[in-house]
């Protein structure tokens, strides 16, 4: 039955991760957005500490039994958002098993869930990355030129990568892991490509870059060259044949899960704008009046419910996404949908955001510029807005790859 | 629980009224607009489906079934695929019997609701709408003043769908102007009731197969039994958000005709050697339109289910109801687009739905969920 309510136990633990974004996150906002490449670390032992907040930024698959709520991604999304509405760098940067987590999720065999993933439950703060970006390519992900290539008992790895989330805390400055999608058969195509998990600080893995950011600063963003970098046979996520539907499948199953995400971490950045200018308005005795004539709205009225509805608009897909995800549906438009839409709203609701408040808007005293600095990235990585609405196309009009490219 | 499940009711309400919507009210739909008339035998038909008397109470004859706001969200969406303009007059008698239902005192569903729950087509309609550029439902100019127990009404309406068949009217006025969407008042006027008078029919740009009239009230004076819900009145507000909630449903569904008609078309037609779906310019269009309208129907959702469980839902049917009046407009222009010159030539039906499209912004108060 259609329903928009939230449980209660799912209320009271978002109010925590609320409570965390207020009071945790938001005071430190400005000075990591300032000092681009300094480190939370009092934050991060807090976040690291919390266990159960750990698994944010970890989505799974419907048929992973585990104890959490019963739609586990609708609520990573949700607590995303709340978490996002305090800071989404910081949130970005929090330790985690992260994208690397979503890809060992996405396509290694149990075992290897439980292999890889272990480390995020127990022991110091640990990051996971996923590498897949590089340097000739952005959103094209099947272009990929890494090679992986078998020898003996390893696999060798030889290859460039950026933009990668969270790699330099991944690769270097934790026990974590960078899940790299690499080819193991260039004449293959996407088929050839194939994920393996390299442990931190494996030699042969260095981080040569960390990007300098218009917004999201807490958050690195690293390039990583592979050089003759061995890593162990068994690192290969899922198996190693080359399969006409194999491979590649498992970098979109991957985005089927975590573009729902990044529309809420979208949302949660809208969503922290919005709620900035509401108080605003409210302060300078500025009333929002619905239910009147739309007619006798001021421009100020119709911005802010413009931005207030393209928001909702861009929440419910997000939700529908995630709650497909969760109850074992095929998501792979409806996680697109969200994702462009959450993307190009968020967007457009900061930029408008800051412009209604004119010079205040403008100014670093208030959050409000980092967030419109901060909400551009959603609009780009996870697949840019304009590669999500290919995706939509093809799949609305029953069109694969050759047919609109 | 958060959930985007119909239940099996409701796929098989949507289904049927879906299938009637594109099979029959679709056929019909140039006709209506070219003559402004419908076939009774259409509207017959549609009546048999049983969507205003099927969630009316058993006592009065009703299906008894649940009324429910999401529901009637599914069958305005399903009608305003096959015409918006059919839809409007096949769901109109709602637009009393709802209220009454909802409001009315336990004499006036007696008197009133029997008349819904038999095997023809009976036309009611309601009155809410001015004819003024900033009409607003919390500034109403209608007036009701009180007369001894009656009441006396003054003032003029508009785009009232179906006054001049219709034996009753639901008449909204203010009967005290201070106080907003709480000082209106809804009373239930017999057409033939002294200084009311009804316009000839209107003429818009769309919407051409709905027959809507003006409606004057001059010192129409009614007895104390025509003021729905007695002494207690209506809840104008949670009303308007029942009307806001139909027009953006209807709006929807109209948004969805008009996006598989240029999908189908752009899968056809070709250009520089390719089909133009396969062009990006357009592609992305059809995937907008896509967007939009799935945004539209969640926003349309939650608003009713809000409804359902109770909730006042004032902002949220407005605010999805503006999103709607927009989206459709940018959505069903966009598939003049997708077709050119084909598009703005009346043997495809994508310029009527933009015609009708840009009814939905100025209409309020014509259909009820």
């Amino acid at each position: 039955m259609i329903d928009f309510e939230l449980e209660p136990q799912v209320l009271k633990r978002l109010q925590m991760y609320h409570m965390v974004a207020e009071n945790m996150m938001r005071p430190i906002s400005r000075e990591y957005d300032e000092k681009e490449h300094e480190k939370p670390w009092q934050f991060y032992e807090t976040m690291w500490q919390a266990q159960a907040l750990a698994d944010v930024g970890a989505p799974t698959k419907s048929d992973e039994k585990d104890s959490g709520p019963k739609l586990r991604n609708l609520y990573t999304v949700l607590s995303t958002e709340e978490l996002c509405w305090g800071d989404a760098g910081l949130f970005l940067s929090t330790p985690n098993s992260g994208l690397g987590g979503a890809a060992v999720m996405a396509a290694g065999t149990p075992q290897q869930k439980a292999r890889f993933l272990k480390r995020f439950s127990e022991g110091k703060p640990k990051w996971g990355a996923m590498a897949i970006t590089e340097p000739h390519f952005g959103s094209d992900s099947a272009a990929v030129k890494t090679t992986a290539v078998r020898d003996g008992d390893n696999w060798v790895i030889n290859g460039t990568k950026i933009f990668c989330t969270g790699g330099e805390m991944a690769a270097e400055k934790s026990e974590g892991f960078v899940v790299v999608w690499a080819t193991v058969d260039a004449t293959a195509g996407r088929a050839g490509i194939k994920p393996f998990v390299v442990d931190h600080n494996t030699p042969g893995m260095s981080v040569i870059r960390v990007e300098d950011k218009m917004g999201i600063r807490a958050s690195d963003t690293a390039a990583i060259v592979f050089d003759n970098c061995k890593i162990p046979l068994d690192h290969i996520l899922g198996s190693a044949e080359v399969k006409r539907e194999g491979g590649f499948k498992d970098v979109m199953a991957t985005f089927d899960a975590t573009r729902p995400i990044v529309a809420a971490m979208a949302i949660g950045v809208g969503r922290a704008a919005l709620d900035f200018v509401r108080d605003f308005l409210k302060e300078q005795k500025v009333e929002i009046r619905y239910g009147i004539s739309q007619r006798r709205l001021t421009a100020l009225e119709r911005d802010f419910m413009e931005m207030e509805v393209q928001l909702k608009a861009a929440r419910l897909l997000t939700w529908r996404a995630a709650w497909m995800l969760d109850t074992g549906k095929r998501n792979n438009l409806e996680a697109s949908m969200a994702k462009a839409k959450a993307g190009l709203v968020v967007t457009q609701i900061t930029q408008k955001a800051v412009e209604l408040l004119g010079p205040l808007g403008y100014s670093r005293q208030y959050l409000l510029e980092k967030w419109m600095r901060d909400a551009k990235i959603n609009d780009i990585f996870e697949g840019t807005q304009q590669i999500n609405m290919i995706i939509v196309a093809r799949r609305i009009l029953g069109y694969g790859s050759k047919e609109l490219n | 629980m958060i959930d985007f499940e119909l239940t099996e009711e409701q796929q098989m309400i949507r289904d049927s009224v879906g299938a009637f919507a594109s099979e029959q009210i679709r056929k019909a739909a140039r006709e209506a607009d070219e003559t402004g008339k419908i076939q009774a035998e259409l509207i017959a038909q549609a009546w048999q489906l049983g969507l205003t008397s099927g969630p009316l109470p058993e006592q009065y004859g009703g299906g008894g079934d649940t009324r429910s706001a999401i529901t009637g969200a599914l069958i305005a969406e399903e009608l305003g695929y096959g015409d918006i303009s059919i839809g409007f007059h096949i769901l109109a008698p709602r637009l009393v019997a709802f209220p009454v239902a909802e409001m009315g005192t336990d004499e006036q569903k007696a008197r009133m609701l029997k008349q819904f729950s038999g095997a023809n087509f009976v036309a009611a309609a309601a009155a809410i709408i001015e004819p003024k550029f900033d009409f607003d439902l919390t500034a109403i100019q209608t007036t009701a003043k009180r007369d001894g127990v009656g009441w006396i009404l003054n003032g003029v309406k508009c785009n009232v769908p179906l006054a001049a068949e219709s034996d009753t009217l639901l008449v909204y006025a203010a009967s005290d102007a201070s106080k907003g969407f709480a000082g209106v008042d809804a009373f239930l006027v017999p057409r033939d009731t002294a200084g009311l008078k009804i316009s000839e029919r209107e003429k818009n740009m769309g919407l051409k197969g709905l027959a809507t009239h003006g409606v004057t009230l001059e010192n129409c004076s009614v007895g104390a039994l025509a003021r729905l819900g007695g002494d207690k009145g209506i809840n104008f507000s949670r009303l308007m958000s029942e009307a806001r909630i139909a027009i953006a449903a209807f709006g929807v569904g109209l948004m969805r005709s008009a996006f598989d008609y240029a999908r189908d078309y752009a899968k056809e037609r070709k250009a520089f050697g390719v089909f133009i779906a396969q062009k990006q310019a357009i592609a992305f269009i059809l995937a907008d339109m896509a967007i939009e309208i799935d945004a539209a129907r969640l926003l349309v959702w939650e608003a009713a289910s809000r409804l359902d469980k109770g909730e006042d839902a004032l902002e949220e049917s407005y605010l999805a109801k503006n999103y709607v009046a927009a989206s459709a407009l940018k959505v069903t222009d966009n598939a003049v687009q997708c077709l050119g010159g084909h598009g703005y030539v009346r043997d495809h039906p994508v310029e009527m739905w933009l015609r009708n499209a840009r009814g939905l912004a100025a209409i309020d108060g014509i259909a009820t969920v």
